[in-house]
């Protein structure tokens, strides 16, 4: 389940520019939350269902983005531009963060068993369609809140790669969920800074050092890595 | 295994009885499985015989509450078992499993807690106790820091039963349980389903080795979407009967 989340949901986001963060809400909900409705029917994959959705309604966006008198580009969708990100944006994605950090940890449990295997987790009582829906919500809302400073396309990568790297390097279940919030901000601010000295547009600075960090755990993780000793 | 306590059948009169009646299961309009009904209690070992598609897995499903039933009824210890009971686990098929999950032995077996903690539980004393007992039952206690993946395939089996042991669980609904195991791993796992009924619990598990049925079960439920048969494994595994579950064209449906 967890490759199919991380194709991203929210570049519909360019369907819209009236209420542009609205816009994208729903856009990311429709994908994120079609996709777990489409694939129920057991037929479809989910990362299938959700590739197909999320490029129809990316074409949508930007078929329709010349017709709809905006001012901002289609780079600025895609890209974002975190020098430009006011104190609306800032209390969206600071409320949005705290949502999301507070819905996991309280809701850990279910989550873990619903995500390593539904069916057991179903025969114990767990309401697994329930939290299916609310990870893919989160998720979409996290999106969201990265638009902004990002983009569509770069948003997600600001949300996968810090996960994927420590998913690399741990199997603690606390470490997974607290660890990739933690590198995900050390690589915005050291993209930031990185940005600054090298003269590099900020949003893909970012991005590219967390997925350079990813790249090193791939190759060096001392368990699951490319060069680790006990490889099986 | 000592602080667990099943006020159970050998030590008492009473029994805990798992009684299915008129059970029928259908996917899409197509009937995946048929008038069963049969009557058991804890302490038994019950093996689901039949060819692939003969509803097996659905059966296990439908007990443990993963698919809906289309009628019938199943009562457990006198009480009608709506969708799932806390008292049932459900041990997946291990190819069905991620074993690549992040996750330890350890954090699997806590999982197991969930009925106890609840949604918004906290892990308290108690459970901890109850994860460290159902590690030293299993031999699990060493490795319990393992990724899982790392373990073999008998270690693996044990660390699901580890987790329904945590979960207190009085039931216990393996799919195909011994599918995959070497000799030396699949004999310790019978020995282990053994103790299992032996203290007191129901095992019921899907199983397609008719020679090894005799030794590792008490009674066979014979499958071919109907229910073809139901006793204990000497009176049920005749040629006639198996004749009539294995003969039957049993693709007319299939397992999900």
């Amino acid at each position: 389940m967890l490759p199919g989340i991380t194709l991203g949901i929210v570049v519909a986001g360019a369907l819209t520019q009236l209420s542009a963060f609205m816009g994208a809400l729903f856009a990311a909900l429709f994908v994120g939350l079609g996709s777990v409705a489409v694939s129920r029917g057991k037929r479809v994959a989910q990362g299938t269902a959700l590739a197909v959705i999320y490029t129809t309604a990316f074409a949508a966006g930007v078929a329709i983005l010349p017709h709809l008198d905006t001012r901002q580009e289609l780079e600025h969708w895609l890209f974002g531009e975190i020098l430009a990100v006011g104190n609306t944006d800032l209390w969206t994605m600071f409320g949005i963060g705290a949502l999301t950090l507070l819905t996991v940890n309280l809701l850990m449990r279910p989550m873990l068993l619903t995500l390593f295997e539904p069916n057991v987790a179903a025969a114990q009582g767990v309401p697994v369609r329930t939290m299916q829906y609310l990870v893919f919500a989160l998720l979409a809302l996290s999106l969201v809140a990265s638009l902004q400073a990002v983009g569509c396309v770069l948003s997600v990568g600001l949300l996968v790669a810090p996960a994927a790297t420590v998913s690399l390097l741990t199997n603690r279940t606390s470490l997974l969920f607290w660890g990739g919030g933690l590198l995900g901000a050390a690589g915005a601010v050291g993209g930031v800074l990185l940005s600054a000295t090298l003269d590099l547009s900020t949003g893909p600075t970012i991005v590219m050092l967390l997925g350079s960090l990813f790249l090193l755990a791939w190759i060096f993780s001392p368990r699951y890595g490319l060069l680790a000793t006990r490889s099986h | 295994m000592s602080e667990i306590h099943h006020d159970c059948c050998e030590h008492h009169d009473h029994h805990h009885e798992l009684v299915v009646e008129g059970l029928r299961v259908t996917y899409r309009g197509n009937v995946a499985l048929d008038e069963v009904r049969f009557a058991t209690s804890c302490g038994n070992r019950v093996a689901l015989i039949g060819s692939n598609g003969a509803g097996k897995t659905t059966l296990i499903k439908a007990v443990a509450g993963l698919v809906p039933r289309a009628a019938g009824s199943i009562r457990w210890r006198g009480t009608a078992v709506k969708r799932w009971s806390r008292e049932f686990a459900y041990l997946p098929q291990r190819e069905e499993v991620d074993w690549s999950f992040p996750i330890t032995v350890r954090g699997l077996v806590e999982m197991g807690r969930y009925p106890q903690t609840g949604l918004l539980g906290r892990f308290k004393g108690s459970d901890r106790e109850a994860v460290d007992a159902a590690l030293e039952a299993l031999e699990l206690a060493d490795l319990q820091h393992r990724q899982i993946r790392e373990l073999s395939g008998g270690q693996q089996q044990r660390a699901f039963i580890a987790r329904a042991i945590a979960q207190e669980a009085h039931v216990l609904l393996l799919d195909e349980p011994f599918t995959g195991l070497d000799r030396r791993a699949a004999t310790q796992l019978g020995e282990r389903l053994e103790r299992l009924a032996h203290e007191g619990r129901l095992v019921i598990a899907s199983h397609h080795d008719l020679r090894s049925a005799h030794e590792l079960f008490d009674e066979a439920l014979l499958l071919a979407t109907r229910q073809i048969a139901f006793g204990p494994v000497a009176e049920v595994l005749t040629p006639a009967l198996l004749d009539q579950t294995f003969a039957l064209p049993a693709a007319l449906t299939s397992d999900p």
